[in-house]
C-alpha cells in the first residue's frame, strides 16, 4: 500500500465544479419535498389521493434517504473522487451499524412481543 | 495548526493523516448514532402514556388532552437549512482551497448561520414539544426522542463552534489553500452531522 | 496564547539528550515515554485489581465467612473485575500499543503524539476516578457489566453505580482517542516497503483491535448515557414501570461486551506471535491465515454478543443464531492456535522466559476456548452460567491467555524498554509459580461451578461440597501473589544492577531489534527500508551473520514533535465534566461549566499552540541534541 498519490492527481480532472455541488444541493432538495411529500399523502392532509401507500411507505422513504445519504457522502463528503480508503472506512462501519440496528430491532420486538403475552 | 507530518505526501498512502483522523473519527461515530436510532426505534412506541409523535391523546385519569407531537413544517425547514449548509459548506471548501477569501468567507458564514438556525429551530422545537406536555421523563417516546435528537443537536452545536473558529481563522488570514485540509475535516465531520439528520428526519418525524 | 513548555535547550545525557525530570513527563510526547506510563500506572491498577482477588479468596476459603460483608463483597468483584479488564488488560496492551508500533513500522512516532498523551491522562484520572469510589465507601457494586434494573436508582440509591458509569465514560474517551491514533498510525506511517502484507503479526492484531474499539465503545457509551439519563434525570429506559426494558441493557453492554473480549485477547494473540518465531528460530507459520483468521473473529465477534444472554429466554430462533455463530468463532481461533503449534514445530527452541509464558499461553488459551465452546450450546449454558464455570472459563483465556501473553511480552520486550536484561533464574521461578498458582487457583472452578457454586455471592455454607475446593483456590491465589512479587524482585534487582541489554539480545525479526536498547527519542537515525516480512533475519542473512550494535548518533536535524501541557489540560477538562455530572444534585451546572470550559481551554491552546502552528516557509522547532 505504498501508492503516492498526489493532492495535485487527485483533484485534477474529477474535481465537482460549484455549479455540480449545486445541482446536488437541489436534487437533496427535491429528495426532501418528495419524502415530506410521500409523508403527505400517506398519513397526511392529503392522505389517499394516490391510493393506500402504508405498505410501500417504508421502502420508500428508506430508499429517498439512502439516495440522499449517497449524494451527500459521495459528493459532498468527497467519497466519489478520493481514495478508495476513505470510502471503506466510512462504509465498514455503517455495514456493522446497519446490522446492529436491525438486529436490536428485531431481538427487542421478539421479546417485548413475547413478554406480552406472558411467555 | 496540528502535529501531524508537514507534508502529507511523506504517508504511506499519499493521503493526509489528518482527514483520515476525521473519517476514523466519523465511523467510530456511526456506531454511536446507530445505537441511539435503535433505541428509539425500539422504543418509540412503548410509551404507557402519551403524548404520542403522530396522534391525539387524551389522558384517561385527567381527560386533558395532548396533540400529537410531531409538526412536520417546522422540521422540514430546519431539514431543508442543515441540506443547504452541507452545500455552502462545499462551496466555501472550494474556495480556501483555491485562496478565494470572498468565496470562502461568504459561504462558511451562510453555513453558520445555517447551522444557527438549526439549533434555534431544535431549541424551539424542544421548548414547543414540553409546553405540549412531551418530557424527557414523560414517556418512552419522550425519552429517546429528546436523548436522540439531543445528541444530534450537541453535535452540530460543537460542529458551529467548530465551524466559527475556522471563520474567525479566516478572517486573520491564517486559512490559505496549504491549510485548508483543516477546513476540510470541519466540513466532513459537518457532513457527517447532515447525513444523520438525513436518517433521523424521516425515521423520527415521518414514519409512524 | 500560553507559550509551549519547551524549557531551556535539551541537556545532552548518556548520548540520548533526553531531558529528565517530572516536568519532562508531563509534557512528553514521545510514544516511548507515554508507553512506559501506561505501563507501570497499569500495572499498579493491575496489582490493585489482584489486591481485590486476594480478599475474595481469602473471603471464600471457608464457608459461611465473614471476613468482609456482603456489600463490600459486591465492591470488591465488580472492582476487581473492571479494574483487570478497563484498568489493567487494556492499559497494559496500550503500553505496547504505544511503544512497539512506531518502532515495529519503522515510524519516529505515532501519526498525533499530542492526542497520545491526552490518551494516557484520560486513563489515568479516569482510574483515579473510578478508585476515590473507595474513599466515599461508595465503590462500584453492581457487578463489572451493570446489569439494569439493579443499577436503577430505586435499587442502587447510593453513589456506587454513578461512579461506575462516569468512570467507564472517562476511560471510554481515553480508548476512543487512542484507537482513532493508532488505526492511522497503522495505515498511514509505514516506513517505505512495509506492506501491509509485511507488517509484523502484533501490528496486524493491534490494528484490528483499534477497529474492535472504534466500533464497540460508542455502543457502550449509549448505554451508559442511558443509564445516567435514567439515575439523574427520571427517564425510564430500563426501567419497566416507565415502559423501559432491562433486557436492551443487557444488548447494548454485550454489543460492545464481546468485541471488548476480543480487544482483551488480539494484542496477546499478537504478542504470542512475535514471541514464537524468535524463539523457535522460525517465520511464523501461515502468515496470511493469521491475518484473515484475525479479521474474521473480529468481524464475527459483532454477531454473537448474545451468548452471554442465553437464560434470558430470547427465543429458540435468536438462541440458535447466536450459539452457531458462537461455534463458528472457534474455527479461526482455532485455526490460529494450530498455526502457533506449527510455527514451534520443527524449530529450534530456546526455553527462555518469553517463550515459556507464550507457550503456557497456548495451553492455557486452549483449556479456556474449551470451556468457551461449551458455553456455547444454550442448554449446556443454562446450567453453566452464573456458576464458577463462567469464572473458570474467562480467567483461564483473560488470564491464562491475555496476562501470559502480556507477561511474554513484557519479559520479551524488557530489554528494549529498560536497557537491561531481567534475570532469567527469576524469571522462570515467575513462570512456573504463575503457571502452578494459576491453574490451582482456576482449574478447580469448573468442578465447583458445575457443582453449582453461583457467581458474585459472598459466601456459601457448608456441606456442599465446595470446601476443600475452593481452599484449594485460596492457595493458588496465594501462589500466583508470590509469583508477582518474584517479577518485582526481578525488576528491582536488574535494575539496579543488572547486566546492560544489547540492541538484539534475543536475535529477533523485526525493526525494534535493529535500534539501541533503549531506543533513542527518535528511534530511527535513518527511515528503514522493508524489503519483505522478517526484516532484520533479511538483513542478518544477507550479512551472514548478526548485525553490529548499532551506534547512538547525535539526532541533529532530527525534527521530533514538541512537549506539550496541553493534553494533561484537556484531559483534567473531560474527567471535571464527569465530575460535574455526578455533581449535578450538589452544585447544579457549575460543575459541568468548569469542566466544559477547562476542556475548550485546554484544547484551543493545544490547537493553536506556538510550536506547532506552522509559519508559512518555517517548520515547527525541532529539538536539537
Amino acid at each position: 500500500m505504498t501508492a503516492h498519490v498526489t493532492t495535485a492527481d487527485e483533484h485534477a480532472h474529477t474535481h465537482p465544479t460549484p455549479g455540480t455541488y449545486t445541482k446536488v444541493g437541489l436534487v437533496l432538495f427535491i429528495l426532501t419535498a418528495l419524502e415530506v411529500a410521500l409523508y403527505e399523502i400517506t398519513f397526511g392532509e392529503h392522505a389517499g389521493a394516490l391510493g393506500d401507500l402504508h405498505l410501500v411507505f417504508v421502502p420508500m422513504l428508506l430508499a429517498l434517504s439512502f439516495a440522499k445519504f449517497a449524494l451527500v457522502a459521495m459528493f459532498y463528503m468527497h467519497l466519489k473522487q478520493d481514495h478508495r480508503l476513505f470510502s471503506g472506512v466510512f462504509v465498514f462501519p455503517l455495514i456493522i451499524a446497519g446490522v446492529v440496528i436491525m438486529a436490536l430491532a428485531t431481538l427487542m420486538a421478539y421479546h417485548m412481543a413475547f413478554a406480552k403475552s406472558g411467555g | 495548526m496540528s502535529d501531524a507530518q508537514a507534508a502529507h505526501l511523506d504517508t504511506a498512502t499519499g493521503l493526509d493523516s489528518r482527514k483520515l483522523a476525521i473519517w476514523t473519527f466519523i465511523g467510530s461515530e456511526c456506531m454511536f448514532f446507530a445505537s441511539l436510532i435503535s433505541t428509539y426505534v425500539v422504543y418509540r412506541h412503548r410509551s404507557l402514556v402519551g403524548p404520542f409523535p403522530h396522534q391525539a391523546w387524551t389522558d384517561p385519569a385527567t381527560g386533558k388532552v395532548y396533540e400529537a407531537i410531531i409538526e412536520i413544517p417546522l422540521v422540514t425547514v430546519g431539514t431543508a437549512l442543515l441540506l443547504f449548509s452541507s452545500l455552502f459548506i462545499v462551496l466555501a471548501l472550494y474556495g480556501a482551497q483555491r485562496g478565494n477569501r470572498k468565496m470562502l468567507l461568504g459561504w462558511l458564514g451562510a453555513t453558520i448561520m445555517c447551522g444557527i438556525f438549526f439549533v434555534s429551530m431544535q431549541v424551539y422545537e424542544f421548548t414547543h414539544f414540553v409546553h405540549k406536555g412531551l418530557t424527557l421523563q414523560r414517556n418512552m417516546f419522550g425519552a429517546s426522542f429528546f436523548t436522540l435528537t439531543g445528541f444530534h443537536g450537541t453535535h452540530v452545536t460543537i460542529g458551529v463552534i467548530w465551524l466559527i473558529t475556522m471563520f474567525v481563522l479566516a478572517l486573520r488570514k491564517q486559512l490559505p489553500p496549504e491549510n485548508a485540509v483543516n477546513l476540510e475535516m470541519a466540513a466532513l465531520y459537518w457532513h457527517f452531522v447532515d447525513v444523520v439528520w438525513i436518517i433521523i428526519f424521516p425515521v423520527v418525524y415521518l414514519m409512524q | 496564547m500560553a507559550t509551549t513548555v519547551l524549557g531551556q535547550d535539551a541537556h545532552v545525557a548518556a548520548g540520548h539528550g533526553e531531558k529528565t525530570g517530572l516536568w519532562s513527563w508531563i509534557t512528553t510526547v514521545d510514544h516511548k515515554r507515554i508507553g512506559i506510563l501506561y505501563g507501570a500506572t497499569a500495572f499498579l491498577f493491575f496489582l490493585l485489581g489482584g489486591l481485590e482477588a486476594e480478599v475474595i479468596r481469602l473471603q471464600l476459603a471457608k464457608p459461611d465467612n465473614k471476613l468482609v460483608t456482603p456489600e463490600f463483597y459486591n465492591q470488591l468483584f465488580t472492582m476487581h473485575g473492571t479494574t483487570m479488564i478497563f484498568l489493567g488488560v487494556m492499559p497494559l496492551s496500550a503500553m505496547f500499543f504505544n511503544y512497539l508500533i512506531p518502532l515495529m513500522i519503522g515510524a519516529r512516532d505515532v501519526a498525533f503524539p499530542r492526542l497520545n498523551a491526552f490518551s494516557y491522562w484520560v486513563f489515568l484520572l479516569g482510574g483515579l476516578f473510578l478508585n476515590s469510589s473507595f474513599l466515599f465507601g461508595a465503590a462500584p457494586n453492581a457487578g463489572w457489566f451493570g446489569y439494569a434494573n439493579l443499577t436503577s436508582k430505586q435499587f442502587s440509591p447510593g453513589l456506587n453505580v454513578d461512579f461506575w458509569l462516569m468512570g467507564l465514560q472517562i476511560l471510554g474517551v481515553a480508548s476512543l482517542a487512542a484507537a482513532v491514533n493508532f488505526f492511522v498510525t497503522i495505515i498511514n506511517l509505514r516506513a517505505p516497503g512495509m506492506k501491509l502484507m509485511r507488517m509484523p503479526m502484533f501490528v496486524w492484531m493491534s490494528f484490528i483491535t483499534q477497529v474492535l474499539l472504534l466500533l464497540a465503545f460508542p455502543v457502550i457509551t449509549v448505554a451508559l448515557i442511558m443509564l445516567m439519563f435514567d439515575r439523574l434525570f427520571g427517564t425510564h429506559f430500563f426501567v419497566p414501570a416507565g415502559g423501559g426494558d432491562p433486557i436492551l441493557w443487557q444488548h447494548l453492554f454485550w454489543i460492545f461486551g464481546h468485541p471488548e473480549v476480543y480487544i482483551l485477547i488480539l494484542p496477546a494473540f499478537g504478542i504470542i506471535s512475535e514471541v514464537l518465531p524468535v524463539f523457535s528460530r522460525k517465520p511464523l507459520f501461515g502468515y496470511a491465515a493469521m491475518v484473515f483468521s484475525g479479521a474474521f473473529i473480529a468481524f464475527l465477534g459483532f454477531g454473537v454478543w448474545s451468548h452471554h444472554m442465553f437464560s434470558t429466554g430470547m427465543g429458540p430462533i435468536a438462541d440458535t443464531f447466536f450459539s452457531l455463530a458462537t461455534m463458528l468463532i472457534a474455527i479461526p481461533t482455532g485455526v490460529k492456535i494450530f498455526n502457533w503449534i506449527g510455527t514451534i514445530w520443527g524449530g529450534s527452541l530456546q526455553f527462555k522466559t518469553p517463550m515459556l509464558f507464550a507457550l503456557g499461553f497456548i495451553a492455557m488459551f486452549i483449556i479456556g476456548g474449551l470451556s468457551g465452546v461449551m458455553h456455547a450450546s444454550p442448554p449446556a449454558d443454562l446450567q453453566q452460567t452464573d456458576t464458577y464455570f463462567v469464572v473458570a472459563h474467562f480467567h483461564y483465556v483473560l488470564f491464562g491467555g491475555s496476562i501470559f501473553g502480556l507477561t511474554s511480552g513484557a519479559y520479551y520486550w524488557w530489554p528494549k524498554m529498560s536497557g537491561k536484561m531481567l534475570d532469567e533464574k527469576l524469571g522462570k521461578l515467575h513462570f512456573w509459580l504463575m503457571l502452578i498458582g494459576f491453574n490451582l487457583t482456576f482449574f478447580p472452578m469448573h468442578f465447583v461451578g458445575l457443582h453449582g457454586m453461583p457467581r458474585r455471592v459472598y459466601t456459601y455454607p457448608k456441606g456442599l461440597g465446595f470446601e476443600l475446593l475452593n481452599q484449594m483456590e485460596t492457595v493458588g491465589a496465594l501462589i500466583l501473589a508470590v509469583s508477582f512479587l518474584v517479577f518485582l524482585v526481578n525488576i528491582y534487582r536488574t535494575m539496579k544492577s543488572g547486566a546492560k541489554a544489547p540492541a538484539d539480545p534475543w536475535n529477533g525479526a523485526t525493526l525494534e531489534w535493529s535500534i539501541p536498547s533503549p531506543p533513542q527519542e527518535w528511534n530511527f537515525a535513518e527511515q528503514p527500508v522493508v524489503h519483505g516480512r522478517d526484516p532484520l533475519w533479511e538483513a542478518k542473512r544477507e550479512r551472514g551473520g548478526p548485525l553490529p550494535e548499532p551506534p547512538l548518533v547525535s539526532g541533529k536535524g532530527i525534527h521530533l514533535p514538541a512537549p506539550s501541557f496541553w493534553p494533561l489540560v484537556a484531559a483534567v477538562g473531560v474527567t471535571l465534566i464527569f465530575v460535574g455530572f455526578m455533581l449535578l444534585p450538589k452544585v447544579g451546572p457549575w460543575g459541568l461549566v468548569i469542566g466544559i470550559s477547562t476542556l475548550f481551554f485546554g484544547v484551543y491552546n493545544w490547537l493553536f499552540e506556538p510550536s506547532y502552528t506552522s509559519i508559512p516557509g518555517v517548520k515547527g522547532k525541532s529539538s536539537s541534541h
